[in-house]
């Protein structure tokens, strides 16, 4: 269990990770994640399950080395165990057949927009995936969503691939040229999340955003991921960690997710360090 | 360590009259000075030398009607452990113990004698109780570290499996005594560890992490399996684990945090006092970087809350290095639910106690980081349903205390998780436990037996492990019989161990 059996890289500091989990593999549904630790000393990080073999018993994650932790996940090779892999986490996605689905996802997101735009699809919605990433070299998945989706419009940043600009110029373009997908679902950095939903207020589009706050267990018992929704605290990895993009107080959560800075920048510091000291030892020991 | 034995001494002890015996001190617990320990997370007391023990015990008077058992939730033979502790026979004394209490080294040192046994005490009244709790952890201490501690035997296999969800004291409990009568047994745990509160919860201060692991490699001895990260409610539900064992125990615990619900409480650096513990114990912050996970590096904190788990919070605080320590409990000092000793430690170490004080709200930075706390002073009124009096706000006392963190401790509610998902288990709608019968250990649904936190409501690690064996023998007699509909056991199971 736990075995990695396949790393691939997707773009710069994007890996594609394939795990054998069966019993996660049978249950898990869009939207659900797990919580891994790579070893002894880890710390417990969520990330979802992109998709998922009950066949073969594996799920695939796909991770973005932004820290000490998912830097050290790159490393990795088909062979090696994650130490623990808990799942599957969160409620699943709320699917149903509304007409047209709008997936919107950026960057790292379109990992988790896929099992999504995959379920709405199998539930009989037009199903347009709106994918955006800061540059061509980023983008990731595009063939997958391709297969998922009934149409994919792909935007970058800089403009070095599909239509310049953001995915919420795309989507307002998207309503204005076609009119109202009957339901929006946005995955991606926060800003982005926060952005989509000011822009689908505004049309009165039901709008459906994945969060992404700092967890620790993930069942509930630490209240760390906990979001203002409407108001209200939840608890983002029982209650989400899907909620009403229309509700969520994303400044809130963007704050909190930067809590740890100053730590994470130490931790990755040294890591860094540790990986060239060691190289260091490893050539000067080939030297020898 | 092991002092040798005066003999003659002992003999003389023995030999005390009863009013002899009742002039003797109690006996104090050598630990580790405030301004050392401040410093690091090792156990403050160290425990008792033979001697000290021998000297302690026979401070008994062995009482014919002994009323400290009655105090003890379990029941311990607390005369007879603690008369063949005086006679230097410690082995015996450990063995007197586990008739009833399968968890002594940790019950000796995390449970409130105070309000159990030793208030019972007769000696007591002159509040000189005899140390039950050091007696029993010193017996416990005393075989673990001479490696004594067996492997309970196991019954001959019945063929039947129970599945039990959750390894905190309650779990570990059930479990031992199940495999004791021969049923296959799997634990399921949602965290990577087992132990529950114990591991996660209790600081290493207080509960050594290393006596956890040694109860529960006693569990695993045994043959029982343990799953770890294995959520019950989402990768199986409980009607699933029927599907595969004749009976299963939910021992869930009460991991639920409760906030107050004030303006400001999602601020950075507000924590709940589980994620605030659970990073330093479980997850071991107070290593880091050696570990990954990180915790605010704060230097003046406020605590809420007037219980144990404050306390462990407050002192966990001073350890990570926290220049100030505030514990904010809105009534005074009498009516704090911590353990006096708790109490007595805290202000020893350092935290400041602003009694008679609640907080309002949380006030934070351009960066939305707590940086003050606004709180009321209270004052003492009528009692309230609690016998205590009722704190009420001094009008126009508002004022505000500089902070860098916030960690909420004013309590747990049962985990909804496995309630929310299985189908025709009876929860109190208000309290959130499972409704169980405390005689049975029944839940409404056929085959389900619940025990500890989940039952209850946050109590205490005895109360837990007093379910758990009640609910072995339930779920002994459920398997032998197939009888479900019974509201008390019958005298036969009624027996402690194997029934
Ligand atoms: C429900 C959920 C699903 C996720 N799915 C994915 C995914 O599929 N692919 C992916 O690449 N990332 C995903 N993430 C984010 C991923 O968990 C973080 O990037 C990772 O924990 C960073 O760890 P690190 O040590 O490498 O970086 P750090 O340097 O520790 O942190 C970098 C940033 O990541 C975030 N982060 C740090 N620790 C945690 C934590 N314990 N929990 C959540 N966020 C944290 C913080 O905002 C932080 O600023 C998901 C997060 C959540 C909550
Ligand atoms: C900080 C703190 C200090 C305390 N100090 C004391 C003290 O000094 N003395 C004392 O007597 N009591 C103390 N208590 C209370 C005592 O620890 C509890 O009453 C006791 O641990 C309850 O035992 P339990 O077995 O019912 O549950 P727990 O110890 O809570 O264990 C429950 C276990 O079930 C697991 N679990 C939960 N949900 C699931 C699921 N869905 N699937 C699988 N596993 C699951 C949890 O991860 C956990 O391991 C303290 C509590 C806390 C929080
Ligand atoms: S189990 Fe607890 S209450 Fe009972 S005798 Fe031991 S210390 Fe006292
Ligand atoms: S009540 Fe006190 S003195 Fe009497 S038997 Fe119990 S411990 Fe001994
Ligand atoms: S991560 Fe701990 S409660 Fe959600």
């Amino acid at each position: 269990m736990n075995e990695i059996l396949e790393n691939v890289v997707l773009a710069d500091s994007v890996n594609r990770y394939l795990v054998a989990a069966p019993k996660i593999a049978a249950r898990r549904k869009a939207g659900q994640f797990v919580i891994v630790r790579i070893d002894e000393f880890g710390e417990r990080i969520p990330l979802t399950i992109a998709d998922a073999d009950p066949e073969q018993g594996t799920i695939t994650l796909v991770v973005q080395a932004v820290g000490k932790s998912t830097a050290q996940m790159a490393t990795l090779k088909p062979g090696d165990r994650l130490l623990d892999v808990v799942g599957p986490l969160g409620a699943p996605t709320h699917i149903e057949r509304v007409g047209t689905v709008a997936v919107v996802a950026g960057g790292i997101g379109i990992a988790p927009a896929h099992p999504v735009a995959q379920a709405f699809k199998q539930a009989g919605n037009t199903v347009i995936a709106i994918l955006g990433a800061r540059s061509k070299n980023l983008l990731i998945m595009e063939d997958e969503m391709r297969r998922a989706a009934d149409e994919v419009i792909v935007c970058t940043d800089d403009g070095s691939y599909g239509c310049p600009g953001l995915v919420t110029h795309v989507l307002n373009d998207l309503i204005d040229t076609r009119g109202k997908p009957d339901q929006v679902f946005a995955v991606g950095p926060v800003p982005m999340m926060k952005y989509v939903s000011l822009l689908t207020r505004e049309y009165g589009i039901p709008t459906m955003v994945s969060l992404n706050p700092i967890m620790m267990d993930g069942t509930g018992m630490c209240g760390g991921c906990r979001v203002t929704i409407g108001g209200h605290t939840k608890f983002a990895c029982v209650e989400g960690p899907d909620f009403d993009g229309h509700l969520v107080d994303f400044d809130e959560l963007m704050q909190r997710q930067a809590f740890y800075k100053e730590q994470e920048r130490v931790a990755y510091e040294r890591y860094v360090q540790r990986c060239r000291s060691q190289e260091h030892i490893a050539q000067a020991n080939q030297s020898l | 360590m092991d002092q040798e034995l005066d003999r003659n001494e002992i003999e003389r002890l023995y030999n005390l009259k009863a009013k002899e015996r009742m002039q003797i001190e109690r006996q104090p617990m050598p630990e580790q000075e405030p301004d050392v320990r401040r410093a690091n997370f090792s156990e403050v007391p160290f425990g008792y030398f033979p001697m000290a023990a021998i000297v302690e015990a026979n401070r008994c008077i062995q009482c014919k009607k002994p009323t400290c058992v009655i105090g003890c939730p379990v029941g311990v033979n607390i005369p007879g452990f603690v008369r063949r502790i005086a006679e230097g026979d410690f082995e015996g004394a450990i063995h007197v113990i586990k008739e009833t209490n399968m968890l002594p080294a940790i019950c000796g040192r995390v449970c409130p004698q105070e309000q159990q046994c030793e208030e019972a005490c007769v000696l007591a009244k002159k509040g000189q109780a005899v140390a039950i709790g050091r007696l029993e952890r010193f017996a416990a201490d005393w075989e673990r570290e001479h490696g004594l501690a067996d492997v309970p035997p196991i019954g001959a296999d019945t063929g039947k499996s129970v599945g039990v969800v959750g390894s905190g004291p309650a779990g570990l409990t059930v479990a031992i005594d199940l495999r004791r009568a021969g049923h296959a047994v799997t634990i399921y745990e949602a965290l990577h560890l087992p132990g529950g509160v114990l591991m996660y919860g209790i600081p290493e201060f207080r509960l050594p992490k290393a006596i956890v692991n040694a109860e529960v490699d006693v569990v695993q001895q045994m043959g029982v399996d343990i799953e770890y990260n294995t959520i019950i409610g989402q990768i199986e539900t409980v009607d699933e684990l029927l599907d595969r064992h004749d009976a299963v125990f939910l021992g869930t615990g009460a991991g639920l945090p409760w906030f107050m619900d004030l303006p400001g409480e999602n601020l950075c650096g507000v924590y709940s006092a589980n994620e605030y513990l659970t990073r330093c114990n479980l997850m071991r912050a107070y290593d880091f970087p050696n570990y990954d996970t990180p915790i605010a590096a704060s230097e003046r904190i406020a605590v809420v809350g007037g219980g144990n788990v404050a306390m462990d919070v407050a002192r966990t605080a001073v350890r990570l290095g926290a220049e100030e320590v505030y514990l904010i409990y809105r009534r005074s000092e009498a009516e704090m639910p911590a353990r006096l000793e708790e109490i007595h430690h805290a202000k020893q170490e350092g935290v400041i106690l602003k009694l008679l004080h609640n907080p309002v709200r949380y006030i934070g930075d351009e960066q939305g980081r707590v940086c003050q706390v606004e709180c009321v002073r209270m004052e003492l009124g009528e009692p309230d349903a609690s016998g205590r009096r009722r704190p009420v706000v001094v009008e126009g006392s508002e004022h505000t205390i500089d902070v860098d963190t916030v960690v909420v401790a004013i309590g747990n509610g049962p985990n909804p998780l496995v309630p929310r998902t299985t189908d025709n288990l009876e929860v109190d709608p208000k309290r959130g436990t499972v409704v169980t019968n405390l005689n049975t250990m029944r839940t409404s649904k056929r085959g389900v037996f619940a025990g500890g936190d989940i039952a209850v409501g946050a109590a205490t690690v005895i109360l837990a492990m007093g379910h758990g064996r009640q609910a072995a023998r339930s779920i002994n007699h459920f398997l032998a019989t197939g009888v479900w509909d019974i509201d008390e056991l019958p005298e036969a199971f009624r027996e402690n161990g194997a029934g």
